[in-house]
Order: C-alpha cells, then structure tokens, then sequence
C-alpha cells in the first residue's frame, strides 16, 4: 500500500509524539498495576468512555477501514449491511443483551476471561482450557493480518526497510501490553479510538463535500452502473448502490461470509466480551452504547460509503473506476483514493488513523492470546491457578507476538480481509451457543456446551478444509486426502461460509445434549446468576 | 431516495444512521440506571482480594 513516496519531517514528528504518547499510556496503565485483576481485567473500574472506545478500537482494524472499505470500492454500498449489524448486533446486542449478563456472571464467578467466564458458568476446566486453545491458534492469522498490514504502511510510509518496520512496531505494542496489561491497552485503545473517529469524520465531511452534496454523490455512482466491468458484473454486481443478484456468487459471499460471518462473529469475539467485565457496573454500559454505536457508525458507515463513492471521484478526475486505479488489488483503493483526493495534512492525519487501527487491535490481540495460553490452558492444565497469572501471561504474550510474525512472513497477499472472516466465524461458531444458552438459559448443561464447542469448532474446520473454496483449494488438503478440490462442487456450497453451517449445528447441539444430560446442580447456578434479573 | 434506487441501500443506509440513534438514545434514557449494585460489588471484591491474600499467604508461607 502505498500512500505516499516522499517522506515529510512533519510526519516523523507526528508519529514521534504519537508513540511517545502511547508509551506514557502504557506507562500509566503499569503503575496502577498490582495485581491479575489489574492486569487481566483492568480493575474491573474502567471509565465507561475508556471502556467503549477500547471495545470499538479493538473491533475496528485497518483490515475494516482499508480491506473491507476497498471490497466496498469494488463492490459498492451493499457492505453498509455490515455496518448495521455491526452497529445493531456488535454493539447495541453485545452490550444490552450480552454485556450486562456478561459483566454481572463474570464478576459473581470471578472470571477474569472470555474462556474462564465459560469454564466457570459450567463448572468445566476442559472448556476453559479448550476455548483458550481456540483462541490461541485460530487468532494468530488475525493477529499477523493486522501486524503485517501495519508493517507494510510503515515501510511505505516512513520509508523504512519492512523487517525493521515489524520489529518496531511490535517492540513497541509488545512493551506495553506486556508490561502494562489490559489497563495500558485499554487507556492507549482510547487515545488511538478517538484519532479514529476524528480522521473518519473529516474524511466523510471531505468525500461528501467534494462531490457536491449526500444526494448528488450517491447519484451520480447510481448513474455509473453501465460501467460495471463485466467479469464482476458475472459475480453478480449490478451496480455499486444495488444489492448483488440474488444467488449470484458474491450475494453468496457479501451476505454468508461478510455480513453474517463478521456481523454476528463480533458477538463471542473473546477479546471484546471480556472488556464488559472491566467496568463497575451496568450504569457504565449503558453509557458504552452511545459512545459506541457513533463510533462504529464513523469507522465502517464511513469506510464502506467513502470506499464507493470514491469511483465517482475516480470518473470525474481520472476517467476510470475505483479498481482500474488501483490496477485490480481492491485494498490500494482506499490509500490511492486518500492520495488523489485530500490535502497533504489529511494524508498524515489518516496515516496516524491507519496506526491507531492496526495498533489498538494488535494491542488486544495479543492480550488475549497471551491470557488464552497463560492463564486458560497453562494454569488450567497445571493446576497452578492464582498466584502466577501475571508472569505466565506476560510469557504467553511474547509467544504470541513471536507467533504473529513468523506467521506474517508465510502468509500470502490479500489475506487481510479473509483472515479477518475466518477467524470471526470461527468464535461464533465455536463460543456463540454456549456463550449465548449459558447467559439466558439454566438448563445448558456442561455436556452441552462441550459438544456445542466442539461441534462449532471441528465443523467449521472441516468446512475450510474440505467445502469452502476460498480456502480448501489453496489448502490443498482436500487434494490430497480425496484427489479433488472439493468435497462438493455443486453451487452453492464453495461459496458458502461456514458460519452458516457451523453456528446452527453447533446451537441443536447445545441443545438437544442439553436436554438429556443431567442438569447443572441449583446451588452452582444461584452463584452463577446472582443479582440477574 | 438519497440518490440510490435500489430500496435494499437507502434501505441500510438510513438503517445504519437509525441504529447508531437508537445507540445514543438508549444511553440517554439509562445513563444513570443500573449503578445499584456498585457499591455491593466493590465490597464484594474487596473479600475476595483479603481472602485471596490471605491463601496466597497460607500457600506460599509470606
């Protein structure tokens, strides 16, 4: 990605004071750090601003603004579907319907989790542990399409060699996460949440007021739907402010994968359900869906309506569509689009937005992976609970950095948008029931939520490897084991995503082993529900 | 409608600008509901953290 060649001091400044900035938060959040439940859940007295801001930062990456707002160029407004359920389902559900139940559970049994809220709401270690283990191998893929993305930016940016960019960049989110805990993560998410909202906003006024007005820009990419190229416009594209053919391809994928799988995925993402556990009470939820529903309404509303009409700016300037200017890659639409459109200072401005996405992200990413094999599989495996969750996550954090990297330098181009999906649904998939049953419904047994677990977990596997072909024929497992690329070739089911199969499969089975396994003994579940109405 | 004739994208379009209203008007109406609990919890998690000490203490030998 390259947003510009020349390299301007005032940048260096910026990003300077940025970073400087950074580390006095991840500084602060060390000091008032003593004990796991500073580190693992901040106290459990984050300000609700911190809180929200922190959730939404973490939720949004620049795989969000610069993948999917660059799929938005390529296929128009269709994603805003995205941006409603992550706005209805990721914030005002995860909050109202999950959150509160969430915090309040996981203050009553102590957790200080996403795994171990789980293992605790059913008195089952292995679920601790297992969860933990799908978080800490499914999220590296995440983890290291955010960390390369940011790499890349450095190296185009700052003009600096690209392996050089990685060891600083995560040096330095490494330090303060390791260091600092969630309280430094969550205090520099704020910081970096609240750049975001001002470099989105000024991009959207900027976009709308340059192509004359709300009502005149979507006119005129309706009026462009004659020039639909027609290798897309076979996928099903009929234009960029109309909805694809219904059955087409792509309808396939922008509602399976995109909207359902990253919509409904945010839901059991661990590293956002556990910041419901680091406020005081309900009141400071509450609070959190304002700041919340705005914020992500300015990171992807924006994204996907600016990634769009950026074709019109494209025609009326340069006489091509947005993917002919960006010689058919659709995640240089969004940094070509910010080059060719907006001031130099705003150029450094979103640059700095970009950072702020990739390192709040990463920040919680590696958190969670860190606590996932300290705290949820290590301790739980080893019975050395307590006493050393501290010292045993920092270890998990630095194998998790380490991890990421390495992972980063195998990965292949154009991964950041579906290594985002993938891991998305794979947490719906596997957590959503038991998580969802374990909140609202006494009856979820502990067999139940390990045959949902697993159920979630192994179909969506099998699903990547064998049926989905986005991954089972680059895999090549399928290949190898059956001599085809896929299990089924009949359409639609390469292009189905998992999450449609997986996450129902697994809710019946929670459900169904729920009802013929012996219930859960009542003085477990008083603790569990204490105070929930 | 908004210069968009597909009703499937004014559709989300305005239903992305009303869902991040019915954000801000849910937190308007309970911004100070549900805080009543606080000040058990505070206590409750004071126990916990002697009691944790005082096993760390036991364990440990401190």
């Amino acid at each position: 990605m390259i947003l510009m060649a020349e390299v301007n001091w005032i940048l260096y400044v910026v990003i300077l004071a940025y970073l400087l900035v950074t580390l006095y938060l991840g500084y602060r959040g060390w000091k008032t750090t003593k004990d796991s439940e500073g580190y693992l859940v901040a106290g459990r007295k984050a300000h609700p601003y911190i809180m929200a801001m922190s959730y939404g930062a973490t939720f949004i990456s620049t795989s969000a603004i610069v993948g999917f707002g660059g799929t938005a160029g390529l296929f128009g407004m269709g994603l805003l579907w995205l941006t409603f359920f992550n706005i209805f389902v990721g914030i005002f559900i995860a909050f109202v319907v999950y959150g509160k139940r969430a915090r309040k559970m996981g203050h009553n049994l102590k957790a200080m989790t996403f795994p171990e809220l789980l293992g605790r709401r059913f008195d089952s270690r292995f679920i601790q542990w297992a969860s933990g283990l799908v978080i800490f191998l499914g999220m590296p893929l995440y983890a290291s399409v955010v960390l390369i993305g940011a790499a890349r930016f450095m190296e185009t940016t700052l003009s600096i060699d690209f392996d050089l960019a990685l060891f600083i960049y995560s040096v330095i989110i490494a330090g303060y996460v390791i260091w600092g805990g969630l309280r430094a993560v969550m205090y520099t998410d704020a910081m970096q949440g609240t750049i975001m909202f001002v470099g989105m906003l000024l991009l959207l006024i900027m976009t709308y007021s340059h192509l004359g007005g709300i009502v005149p820009a979507h006119q005129a990419l309706t009026n462009m739907a004659h020039m639909v190229p027609s290798s897309l416009a076979a996928q099903g594209h009929l234009g960029w402010t109309s909805m694809p053919a219904w059955g087409s391809p792509w309808s396939w994928t922008m509602i399976s994968t995109i909207v359902l799988g990253v919509g409904i995925g945010a839901l059991a993402m661990p590293q956002m359900a556990v910041r419901f556990m680091t406020v005081r009470s309900n009141r400071e939820l509450n609070r959190g869906v304002l700041i919340g529903g705005i914020f992500i309404l300015m990171m992807t509303g924006v994204a996907f309506t600016v990634g769009a009409l950026s074709n019109v700016f494209f025609l009326q300037n340069q006489g091509n569509i947005s993917i002919n200017m960006a010689q058919g890659n659709a995640d240089s639409i969004i940094p070509l689009y910010i080059n060719a459109a907006t001031p130099e200072w705003f150029v450094y401005l979103f640059m700095l937005t970009l950072l702020a996405a990739a390192m709040s992200t990463s920040s919680s990413q590696f958190h969670t992976q860190g606590s996932a094999i300290g705290r949820d599989v290590y301790e739980t495996l080893t019975g050395k609970k307590g006493s050393q969750s501290v010292f045993i996550t920092r270890i998990g954090i630095i194998v998790a950095v380490i991890v990421a990297v390495i992972l980063g330098y195998i990965l292949p181009d154009n991964i950041i948008a579906r290594g985002t999906a993938i891991f998305f649904g794979l947490c719906a998939s596997a957590f959503l029931p038991m998580y969802t049953l374990g909140l609202y419904w006494k009856g979820t047994t502990k067999a139940g939520a390990i045959a949902g677990l697993l159920t979630g977990t192994l179909v969506t596997v099998f699903w990547y490897l064998f049926i989905h072909k986005a991954e089972a024929v680059p895999l090549g497992v399928a290949k190898m084991l059956l001599g085809r690329d896929l299990l089924i070739e009949q359409m639609p089911w390469p292009v189905v995503d998992p999450i449609l199969v997986a996450l129902p499969l697994a809710l019946i089975v929670t459900l169904v082993v729920s009802l013929i396994t012996r219930k859960p003994e009542e003085r477990h579940l008083k603790g569990c529900f204490k105070g929930i109405r | 409608m908004l210069g968009i004739d597909d009703p499937w994208i004014w559709g989300v379009y305005l239903l992305c600008v009303l869902s991040a209203l019915l954000c801000v008007v849910y937190g308007i109406i309970y911004w100070n509901r549900e805080g009543e609990l606080e000040a058990l919890e505070i206590k409750e998690t004071a126990a916990w953290e002697e009691s944790a000490e005082e096993m760390q203490e036991k364990e440990l030998g401190l």
